[in-house]
């Protein structure tokens, strides 16, 4: 049920940051906002970017950034930012990002189908383009609920 | 025939990507084991192709299976070919 995780207190759209660190946390920080990840999912996040490269820029324009349950994830949840200044992460095909989903899993199988509803949205380049260029939380919204069974 | 898709958290992506290579093999009308792991995991696990993303996969091609390499998680096309050539090849 992609709809119940995609709310608006966990949208936050054209927002500017000065590099990949700052946008980062601008998505864990909605997050820990709403106790679904302890602060240290940041730390986990940025220290996978730092050893293992930019691998969670997943496609272009796209980050997709998580880190392991064991990283302080509370509960399954996600948060989507875009960014008004598209950032560089070091992505040589995928970069620079404009869109940012923060993914917090645990576990348990139950989630599955709630990432097998974010990946069929992902695939699709014309809602992720809709979604990059979108000015109101509301748009998110109506957009993800198409993908939300 | 197994396939394994790791990625640095073994929870997400992975799996993500094994959902779009069990659509593949159906297509091709192929018969495979596909798992995910995460990378600390992968070293422990045999098998006869491991799939990633770049940087990740960097990090497979000392295991002794063949190895995928994407560019994009969600680009279907990419992955049906690159799949497609590491089962014949």
């Amino acid at each position: 049920m992609l709809s119940n995780f995609f709310t608006p207190d966990v949208i936050h759209l054209n927002v500017e940051c000065s590099d990949w660190y700052e946008a980062v946390k601008v998505g864990t920080d909605l997050l820990v906002r709403k106790n679904c990840v302890e602060k240290r999912y940041l730390d986990a996040i940025v220290r996978n970017h730092k050893e293992l490269g930019p691998y969670m820029v997943i496609a272009p324009g796209i980050m997709l950034a998580h880190a392991r349950p064991e990283d302080g994830v509370l509960k399954l949840s996600l948060s989507l930012v875009t960014l008004k200044m598209p950032i560089v992460f070091g992505n040589e095909t995928n970069d620079p990002v404009k869109l940012l989903i923060t993914l917090a899993a645990t576990n348990q199988d139950s989630h599955l189908s709630t990432l097998a509803e974010l990946m069929e949205l992902l695939m699709s380049e014309e809602d992720i383009e809709k979604m990059m260029n979108a000015d109101k939380e509301e748009e998110i919204i109506k957009i993800v609920s198409r993908y939300s069974s | 025939m197994k396939i394994l898709v790791c990625c640095g958290s073994g929870l997400g992506s992975s799996f993500m990507i094994e959902m779009n290579i069990k659509k593949v093999l159906k297509e091709i009308n192929v018969e495979a084991t596909v798992d995910h792991s995460d990378l600390s995991s992968a070293s422990g696990i045999k098998a006869d192709i491991y799939v990633g993303t770049r940087d990740i996969a960097s990090q497979l091609t000392s295991l002794g299976g063949k190895v995928i390499s994407l560019n994009s998680m969600i680009d279907m096309k990419e992955l049906k070919e690159k799949l497609v050539a590491a089962l014949q090849g």
